[in-house]
């Protein structure tokens, strides 16, 4: 109490002298902005620019510092030992990207190419996830009977790793690419069932009421209240699973070969192209934060404020 | 008197929990007339949103029977429209989707598109929100979701609307004109309307009789209240009216007096 009645008056001081500063100066937006130091006035008309300034350096600097001192640490590398610098690396970028799509014959395709291969199997597999992955899950969040019983299974197979399918893939497809998509499948579908039960699990109680209320049939409550409250669930269950996917397919596609970026590495690995090698670390690394990014915007775009 | 449109005989409401049996509820009774304004009131944890609950058949008695027109309440259902007091609004749907999803549930059977959003257009106009009908629900304020949760029950054009603390969440100057609101639309539908509420003045203001509900636990009717105070109503008028004045000192004494809460 004692102490609150005591904090008004330097309060009740600070706005005259604000006042008069915002008098004395042609242009008071700086002056309102600088409210803790009302008597350093005569700087006031000199902090706009660096005040705008600002955080747009705090947004470029650190990045670009960072980015800095790791291709710094790889060059010192680099000369000490056997993997090629940042130079190097870029001129073989530059050769690479010249003619990203050609084609000679399936062990010798442009990088264009295996990136879309490689994608193309990441979306086959984790489209098939989806398909069964998130019904899945809404039967699981709608019946804890269904819950009780798939759960101990989806805790005994979510930890393992994915590659380990894959010669259960190999022996059933008879062939390498359809046990890669299978790879993929194993390890997007438990994110997607996950959280999408989780979701379903989530749905506000009001919501449930108001179906009630209304004796919606089951369709409307699935188009107008489940679905939609699930969605925000759905897509982080979505974007874990293209994550996941991604890692995986590099590891795949280098156990069962053919064209891809995974396999391109371990072909360039073979050729002893190590500049090649980093290359498709970065590439990887590139598409894989397009594809979070690309994620997080529709997520945005389907939540809906705090209503 | 008009004929009656909810019926509460003997109605009790017990829930199991871990220290035992708790009763919420015991020997309500309970009769609404057609086109009445009936409100409940009593001190937090008295048991009023649960009888609401138990006439919106969200929840069903322990014991006893609820009516609404001759029938038995065995769930929820859309001519007993409830108001929430979180407005409840799905927040996908903009003012609009949402008061025609509501209309349409109703509707649809015997009426064309065409008809079903004038009737969506016509109760966000009773409640004044057309000119918002297209925002989404977080677009707008809390009063106005309000409007839209009770143009929502009105356009089902129910046989009883049940309002849980409607105002509860809203600013004294929000809740007094979505009470004037309220005031307009009921002359204009005559509706039948139960009101959950905890504000004195709020329950002289809207009601024909005011249910004053003793302590939970084991809650019950302890007095009702018989509000004779001309209609149309108006607020201004009211606050120097000497009748006004008594409900409201009757209502007061029922809860600061008689039941006063020892905890509080």
């Amino acid at each position: 109490m004692n102490a609150a009645t005591l904090a008004v008056p330097p309060v009740a001081d600070a706005s005259p002298v604000r006042i008069v500063t915002m008098n004395g100066n042609p242009t008071p937006v700086p002056a309102a902005a600088e409210p803790a130091m009302p008597a350093e006035s005569a700087r006031a008309s000199r902090q706009p620019l660096s005040r705008r300034l600002l955080p747009l350096f705090k947004v470029v600097v650190p990045p670009v510092v960072g980015i800095g001192l790791l291709i710094g640490i790889w060059a010192m590398v680099a000369m000490k030992g056997s993997i090629p610098g940042p130079a190097q690396t870029w001129q073989a970028a530059a050769t690479l990207f010249a003619d990203p799509f050609y084609s000679n014959g399936p062990n010798d395709q442009g990088i264009g190419w295996n990136v879309l291969s490689s994608l193309k199997r990441v979306g086959i597999g984790f489209g098939f996830a989806a398909l069964v992955g998130i019904p899945l899950g809404f039967i699981i969040g709608r019946f804890a009977f269904m819950n009780s019983m798939v759960s101990p299974i989806i805790s005994l197979l979510r930890p393992v790793s994915p590659l380990a399918w894959l010669p259960i893939g190999l022996l059933v497809f008879k062939q390498a690419d359809p046990a890669a998509t299978w790879t993929i499948f194993i390890c997007s579908i438990w994110p997607m069932i996950i959280n999408t039960a989780v979701g379903v699990q989530r749905v506000p109680q009001d919501y449930m009421n108001v179906a009630r209320v209304l004796n919606l049939n089951e369709w409307k409550i699935v188009t107008k209240i489940l679905f939609p409250s699930v969605l925000p669930y759905m897509l982080t269950g979505i974007r874990l699973s293209i994550g996941t996917a991604w890692l995986v397919i590099v590891a795949a596609e280098m156990l069962t070969g053919g064209v891809g970026i995974g396999f391109w590495v371990w072909d360039e690995w073979n050729n002893l192209k190590v500049e090649h090698i980093i290359i498709a670390i970065f590439v990887i690394g590139i598409v894989g934060l397009l594809l979070e990014q690309t994620l997080i915007l529709i997520a945005k775009r389907f939540s809906y404020g705090n209503a | 008197m008009n004929k009656a449109m909810v019926r509460v005989e003997n109605a009790g409401m017990s829930f199991d929990t871990k220290q035992g049996r708790f009763v919420a509820l015991r020997d309500i009774d309970l009769t609404i007339s057609e086109g009445e304004f009936v409100t409940l009131i009593g001190h937090s944890g008295c048991g009023k949103s649960t009888l609401l609950n138990l006439i919106a058949g969200l929840t069903l008695p322990t014991s006893g029977v609820l009516l609404c027109d001759g029938r038995e309440i065995g769930g929820p259902g859309p001519e007993r429209a409830v108001v929430f007091q979180n407005h409840s609004l799905l927040p996908w749907l903009t003012c609009f989707e949402n008061v025609y999803l509501a209309v349409e549930r109703v509707f649809a059977v015997k009426e064309g598109k065409p008809k079903l959003k004038a009737r969506t257009e016509a109760a966000l106009g009773m409640v004044h929100m057309d000119h918002a009908m297209h925002k989404y629900p977080h677009e707008i304020s809390g009063g106005m979701k309000q409007r839209v949760g009770i143009a929502r029950a009105f356009a089902m054009e129910p046989k009883i609307l049940l309002m849980d603390e409607p105002f509860g969440a809203l600013d004294a100057l929000t809740r007094a004109s979505l009470q004037d609101e309220l005031l307009g639309v009921m002359e204009k539908t005559g509706a039948t309307v139960v009101m959950v509420t905890h504000d004195v003045d709020e329950a002289v203001l809207l009601s024909d009789r005011v249910v004053m509900m003793t302590n939970g636990p084991a809650a019950t009717v302890g007095e009702i209240l018989t509000v004779r105070l001309e209609r149309p109503r108006n607020r201004l008028a009211l606050a120097h009216d000497r009748d006004f004045a008594e409900y409201r000192a009757a209502l007061l004494e029922f809860l600061y007096q008689k039941q006063l809460r020892k905890a509080a």
